[in-house]
Formats: C-alpha cells, sequence, structure tokens
C-alpha cells in the first residue's frame, strides 16, 4: 500500500449493495488501512471523520469487488497472450478484485514450485487478487492423478483440467474421490472430446449452412451425466464450468434435487449470445464451448433466474491475433471476457430477468463461499476490496480499447449498459476511470 | 478326536471365527513363544509328517516363517515355488491340487495372488489347507500373529483403539485383521486417501478416516501398511512425496495417538513412504520385529493344531474300516 494514502478513506451517498444481508440502501463507507470499519445507511450523520480522506461516490452503486472464478491467464508460456501484469489491469477495470486462474499455463500448475512462482509473480505484477486452480492430473493429460494434496497446502483453491474435460471415467472418480480428502472441488469443463471429435462451433442449422463441423450439444450433456453418476459415487465436490445448454441446466437441477454436492457457473457469452454471432465465421466468437442455439441460451437465461446456475465467471480466454486472424476451423477457441464481465452480466438487470443483487450475489459473495475465499461483502472487518459503478451508463464494447493483451472480445461492437468508475482493492484505489487514459 | 474348541480342518480365513476359536490359537501359540526363544527349541509333535509350502506369488518372509515352524515341529518341508512349476507348463490351479493330493500331504500352506483361490483348492484336496495370503482376501497367520503381539504387550484386545493406515483396498492383512480386531471387540479405524478405501467398507464395522490427525487420535494402535509402488504413480496416489506427507507416519502424527502407541507393520516396509524410519527404528514403540518373532509361533501352533484334527480324522476313517 503506498505510503502517501492516508489510511482512513470515507466513500460518502453510494448506494449500497451487498448481496449475502441484501443491503440495498444510500449510505457510505468507511475502510481503514485493508479493510472495511464501516457500513451503512447512516454511517457518518452527514460528517465524514476528520482524519478520513472522503471521496464523494453519490448516484454511484457500490458493491463488493467481484470474484471471478474462471480466467484464463497465458503466464507463465504464453506471455504475449496475457501476462498477469495485463490481465491484472484487465480485471481491475472489470471490477474483478479476486480471480481464479486455470492451470493450463506452460508449465501447467501441477506442482508446488509453479503455484508458488504464479502466487509470486501475481503478488508483485498483478494490480488484482490472483488465486489458483491446482491441475487436477498430470500434464492435463487426463491420465494420472496430479498432487493434489501438495497442490492444496500450496494454496490451490481447487482442482481442474482446465479447457479439457477429464475423458477416462476410473480418473474422473479417483480424481473425485482423492480431491474430497482435502474438501475441494473439482472442475470439469464438461465435453466428451471424442464427440467433439474436430469440430468447431455448435453442432447444427447454422454450422451445416456454414460449411464447418458441429460440436454437438451431447458432448456436454453426456460428459455431465456420467460425471452426476460419479460425484453420486464417490460423494466430491464437483463445479461444471460454463454450462451452455437447456439440457446441462436440467441435469445440474436433478443432481441439486438428489442432494449432490455439485454447483456450476455460465459465462457471460452463453446468456447473451447465441451461434448466429458467428455469423460471418467471426472467429471472435468461437469459444469452448460454442455458443449454442437461441433455446440453449434462453434456458441458461432461465437457470440463472431460477439459481441452478450459482456462479456468473467471466471465461476469460485471450487469445492473440496470430491465433483468431485464421480461417475459422483453424482459429483458437476463447474469448476476451474480464472487461465485460459486469456490464453484459447486466444485461440480466436492464431485461428484468434478475435484480440486481442476484446478479451481483453470482459475481461476488456465491464464488467467494463456493471457492472458501473471504471476499464478496460489504461488512465491517472485510477486505476493502470494492466496486463503484453506475447501472445505467451505456457504452460501445471496442477491444482495441482493452487493457488486457488480447482483444478477442465476441462482444465488439455491441453497446451495453453499465459502467465501473472505479475500483478499489485493500482500501487502495487500483481503477478510477476519470483518471483512466483509455477508458474502455 | 478333533480339538473341542477349533474342530476345523483348515485354516482358510479369520471371518466366522467366534472369539473362543480366536483365543484357542492364540493361547495355543504363546507357549512356543518362550519355547521359540529358548535354548532347545525343537520339539517333534509333526515328526513324520509332510508340509508342503505351495506358494504362487513370491514370498520370503512368511514362506520362510512357516517352513521354521514345520521344521521346529519336526516335520519334513518342502518348498514348491510355483512359476517354475507345472503352472508354468499349463496346469490348471485344480490338477496342481489333485496331484499335490495324490502325495499324500498332511498341510498344504497356500499363497496366491488370486482371492478364493485358497478355497478352492482346499476342496479338491483331502489334507489340511492354510491360507498364507489369497489375493486382496485374507491372510490370516498374519492378522493371529498381531492379535498375540498386541495381547502379550496389552493383555487384551478388548476395547483398544485400532488405527489401519494405508492401502486398505489391496490389502488382505487389513480384511484379516479387520475380522479379527472386531471379533475380540477392539474398536476399528482406516486411515486412508479415498482412492485406497473400498466402497462401503464401513459395512464391515469399521470407521473410515482420510486425515491422519483425525484418525490417530487417542489410538493404541497404529498399524501401517505397506504401498505397493506401481500403485503410487499417479493412479490411486499422486506420488510418494505426497503420499508420505499426508499418510506416512512420522513423529509428528504418531504423537496424535496415545503416548504409548504401539507401532505395527506386516513388513516389509517402505521406509519414507508408508514410515518414517526414525518411528519404525523406535524400540520403546515399534514392535514390528516381535510380529515377526511370534508369527513363528502362531504358525507352529495352528500347523500342531491342524495336524492333530487331520490325524484324528484318519484314525476314526482307519477305526470304520
Amino acid at each position: 500500500m503506498s505510503a502517501a494514502q492516508p489510511t482512513k478513506i470515507a466513500y460518502t451517498g453510494a448506494r449500497l449493495l451487498d448481496p449475502e444481508t441484501g443491503l440495498d440502501a444510500v449510505g457510505d463507507i468507511l475502510t481503514d488501512g485493508e479493510k472495511i470499519v464501516g457500513i451503512g445507511p447512516s454511517l457518518f450523520d452527514g460528517t465524514p471523520p476528520s482524519d478520513a480522506n472522503v471521496i464523494d461516490v453519490s448516484g454511484l452503486c457500490a458493491a463488493p469487488g467481484l470474484v471471478d472464478m474462471r480466467v484464463q491467464i497465458r503466464e507463465p508460456g504464453e506471455e504475449h497472450k496475457e501476462s498477469l501484469r495485463s490481465a491484472g489491469e484487465a480485471a481491475v477495470a472489470g471490477g474483478v478484485t479476486s480471480m481464479v486462474c486455470l492451470p493450463n499455463t506452460d508449465p501447467v500448475l501441477d506442482d508446488e514450485a509453479t503455484l508458488e512462482f504464479v502466487a509470486r509473480r501475481a503478488r508483485l505484477h498483478a494490480l488484482t487478487k490472483v488465486y489458483a486452480y491446482g491441475a487436477a492430473t498430470k500434464g492435463l493429460k487426463g491420465k494420472e492423478l496430479a498432487e493434489l494434496g501438495l497442490l492444496a497446502d500450496a494454496g490451490a483453491l481447487g482442482f481442474t483440467d482446465g479447457t479439457v474435460g477429464i475423458a477416462d471415467t476410473q480418473v474422473m472418480r479417483r480424481v473425485l474421490a482423492y480431491a474430497a480428502t482435502y474438501n475441494l472441488m473439482v472442475v470439469q469443463h464438461p465435453e466428451d472430446s471424442s464427440l467433439t471429435g474436430n469440430g468447431v462451433m455448435n453442432g447444427g442449422e447454422t454450422a451445416t449452412r456454414l460449411g464447418l463441423s458441429g460440436i454437438p450439444r451431447e458432448a456436454e450433456i453426456i460428459m455431465l451425466e456420467r460425471d452426476m453418476r460419479l460425484v453420486e459415487m464417490t460423494g466430491g465436490r464437483y463445479h461444471a464450468a460454463h454450462i451452455s445448454t437447456a439440457d446441462s441446466v436440467e441435469i445440474i437441477a436433478r443432481a441439486k434435487q438428489k442432494g449432490l454436492n455439485v454447483t456450476c457457473d455460465t459465462a457471460p457469452f452463453y446468456a447473451a449470445l447465441n451461434e448466429l454471432s458467428v455469423g460471418d465465421y467471426r472467429t471472435f466468437a468461437k469459444l469452448s464451448p460454442p455458443l449454442r442455439s437461441e433455446e440453449d441460451r434462453q434456458a441458461i437465461v432461465e437457470g440463472l433466474k431460477s439459481g441452478v446456475i450459482d456462479v456468473i465467471a467471466s471465461d476469460h480466454a485471450p487469445q492473440d491475433q496470430d491465433s483468431k486472424r485464421l480461417p475459422f476451423a483453424q482459429a483458437a477457441f476463447g474469448g476476451s471476457g474480464l472487461e465485460t464481465l459486469l456490464a453484459v452480466s447486466l444485461d440480466l438487470v436492464h431485461n428484468e430477468d434478475l435484480t440486481l443483487l442476484e446478479t451481483l450475489a453470482k459475481l461476488t459473495s456465491i464464488p467467494a463461499d463456493l471457492l472458501g475465499l473471504d471476499a464478496g461483502r460489504l461488512r465491517a472487518g472485510a477486505s476493502a476490496d470494492l466496486v463503484f459503478f453506475d447501472p445505467d451508463i451505456g457504452w460501445k464494447v471496442i477491444g482495441d480499447n482493452f487493457k488486457s493483451k488480447s482483444k478477442n472480445t465476441p462482444f465488439d461492437g455491441r453497446p451495453v449498459q453499465g459502467k465501473i468508475l472505479r475500483t478499489v482493492i485493500d482500501g487502495r484505489t487500483v481503477f478510477d476511470a476519470k483518471s483512466d487514459a483509455n477508458p474502455v | 478326536m478333533r480339538d473341542p474348541i477349533f474342530p476345523h480342518c483348515h485354516l482358510l480365513g479369520i471371518e466366522g471365527l467366534s472369539p473362543l476359536e480366536i483365543n484357542r490359537l492364540l493361547d495355543l501359540s504363546d507357549p512356543y513363544v518362550a519355547l521359540n526363544r529358548g535354548p532347545d527349541n525343537a520339539s517333534e509333535s509333526l515328526k513324520g509328517r509332510t508340509v508342503v509350502n505351495l506358494f504362487f506369488e513370491n514370498s520370503t518372509r512368511t514362506r520362510t516363517s512357516f517352513e521354521l515352524a514345520a521344521l521346529r515341529l519336526g516335520a519334513n518341508v518342502i518348498n514348491m515355488q510355483i512359476e517354475s512349476s507345472s503352472v508354468a507348463k499349463g496346469e490348471t490351479l485344480i490338477d496342481t491340487a489333485v496331484t499335490l493330493n495324490a502325495m499324500h500331504p498332511d498341510v498344504l500352506v497356500v499363497r496366491h495372488p488370486q482371492s478364493g483361490a485358497v478355497k478352492l483348492l482346499s476342496e479338491k484336496v483331502n489334507c489340511a489347507v492354510v491360507n498364507g495370503g489369497d489375493g486382496s482376501h485374507e491372510h490370516p497367520t498374519q492378522a493371529l500373529l498381531d492379535a498375540l503381539t498386541i495381547r502379550r504387550r496389552r493383555s487384551k484386545i478388548e476395547g483398544l483403539k485400532v488405527a489401519i493406515c494405508g492401502d486398505v483396498a489391496h490389502s488382505r492383512v487389513a480384511r484379516s485383521n479387520f475380522y479379527l480386531l472386531l471379533t475380540l471387540g477392539a474398536e476399528v479405524r482406516v486411515i486412508a486417501p479415498r482412492t485406497l478405501i473400498p466402497s462401503q467398507l464401513d459395512r464391515l464395522g469399521v470407521q473410515t478416516f482420510t486425515d491422519m490427525r483425525e484418525g490417530l487420535k487417542d489410538c493404541d494402535i497404529v498399524m501401517m501398511l505397506r504401498v505397493q509402488n506401481e500403485r503410487m504413480m499417479g493412479s490411486f496416489i499422486p506420488s510418494v512425496r505426497e503420499y508420505f506427507r499426508f499418510f506416512g507416519l512420522d513423529r509428528e502424527k504418531l504423537a496424535l495417538a496415545k503416548p504409548d502407541a504401539l507401532i505395527m507393520h506386516p513388513g516389509p516396509m517402505n521406509r519414507g513412504v508408508e514410515i518414517d524410519s526414525d518411528v519404525a527404528d523406535d524400540f520403546e514403540r515399534s514392535v514390528i520385529r516381535e510380529q515377526v518373532e511370534l508369527g513363528v509361533a502362531v504358525r507352529m501352533a495352528i500347523l500342531e493344531l491342524l495336524a492333530k484334527n487331520l490325524a484324528a480324522d484318519r484314525a476314526a476313517a482307519d477305526g470304520e474300516k
């Protein structure tokens, strides 16, 4: 923390939004050092403490900083696509104060040393708080258990093979059973790769018209169905990442009804877009899982409304130009997501599908709870990780203006509503739209 | 006449034996401990009898222990290590049994890599059969020697808390110990990673733990199991170093058990894998060498008892003729 800043800061006149307690009222926040020390509608009775630096945030919403549970950072290994520094800048511009990165770096995060390396680099270079999942299997190869216990000791928040599903049923069973020993979740990318084959977009009419090979919805559905059986068998903790089909919502709903220890997330891509975004071979809309049909998109929104889908995560997958400026089938999968996470999620509010508090819960307190992080709350004693935004300001997504090194957003050119004006981590302003040279 | 308390002609497993029967075997074993320690430890009680050690799986310790037990009782002993014998020529297990049976041995000690194979063989012969370990099923003489070790150190087994740690899924020693210790009224805990705990193990009456810190609390006996190296390459366990960190017995973890808790291991030990040398060699706490010693006594008692039961049957059959 910079010595130049006073230790006490008073944020006055904000619309306070705390999803955990349901607080939604105009009031003030007082932070001291790294912590929130006071919060409430009539905290100061008009006069903030004299020793505090006062920041007038009247008219803005104040929420806990976002907790993004699915981010790919390309460091180590592919720093030309994204580094911890650039990902951190993108994160804070997107209001993300804690993020969890996937282990699919080079080298893979499958041992203590690499995990420690990322933690150290993140402390030095990333503006935001960076956590990591450990690899579920050695080298993400899906064959042998990684050192899950040692990774857990080194701070891994869960285990995953990143962007590949664990195909071998026996291996998946053992990963679930073994991870349960440490009460950590297994985050699955639910996709049966043998069914996906060389598919590049959602299987269906659009793929047929474009002459592209399709990824059937069943690739996701079949693996989820199998995994539910394995969860029941092993008693493990399971989290399905970025679900994208109507049947996936149904499967997770049924598993929850049965009392299985299952949760899931989706990304704004799947709630906001459908396969038509691929349009004229737009490689920025080439995602994994692929953008699905309109019926699927609607079911994902319904899943968010009903609560079957617990979390919204950015699924940030930076790709450089060389990886995307290719014929569609040869282009890399993935979309940049950090800087549009909140704005696109707010579509759910503007369309009156969810309330503002419900939407924020899926971006803050719920993922924090799943990950076991002390984050995502506005309350005295919590870390002063805050985001101030105006939900109504409209702007247009322009990938070229992203802080992220990679500009591959499927939302490029899309008008959105909801702008982040200030992000605070541990009491320190790390993003301020007013002084930002290159506003999004 | 057969032994009135233990009238069986084979010892195939511990499961199903009553406390009375188990205690009979332990009571008969006890005097041999002193005898073996004495200057003149030879006995003549099996003179003229033939004991065949039929081992379909490599073994040094168990085979030697049985061989020594039989020799000390004055029996003739034949060791058959089977890879080098007729099985290699394609003979089935039952053919081997029938062939051996035709040579009229008195006791067959059989070890086989398949669970249930020893029982199958016992049905085809008319001599006594001792299970020297079948697959992942039972190893009754190991459980008996473990029990004798505990009983001599703690005077009784009832009420003791016993932790059995490690590869329970593949362990015949563990299963025989569950049956024996539970039958005699001990509280049995299993501590292992979930990948090495077979399904519905709790139905056998044991408590399962995945954290040594919880499982070892207040234990009287800590029994470590050997973990095969090939199971540590990522299939059941990620690595040796991870296993040792979480499930290897060292001073720090042992401190959670009772201060006088005994350390046991059926051998052979993997030092630095499931047990720290520092703990294994602690002569105040570790009874690992004593287990080996008492193994001979237990096997002497069993060979003698089964040979007597067999002789009683044969005498009765002669009488009927």
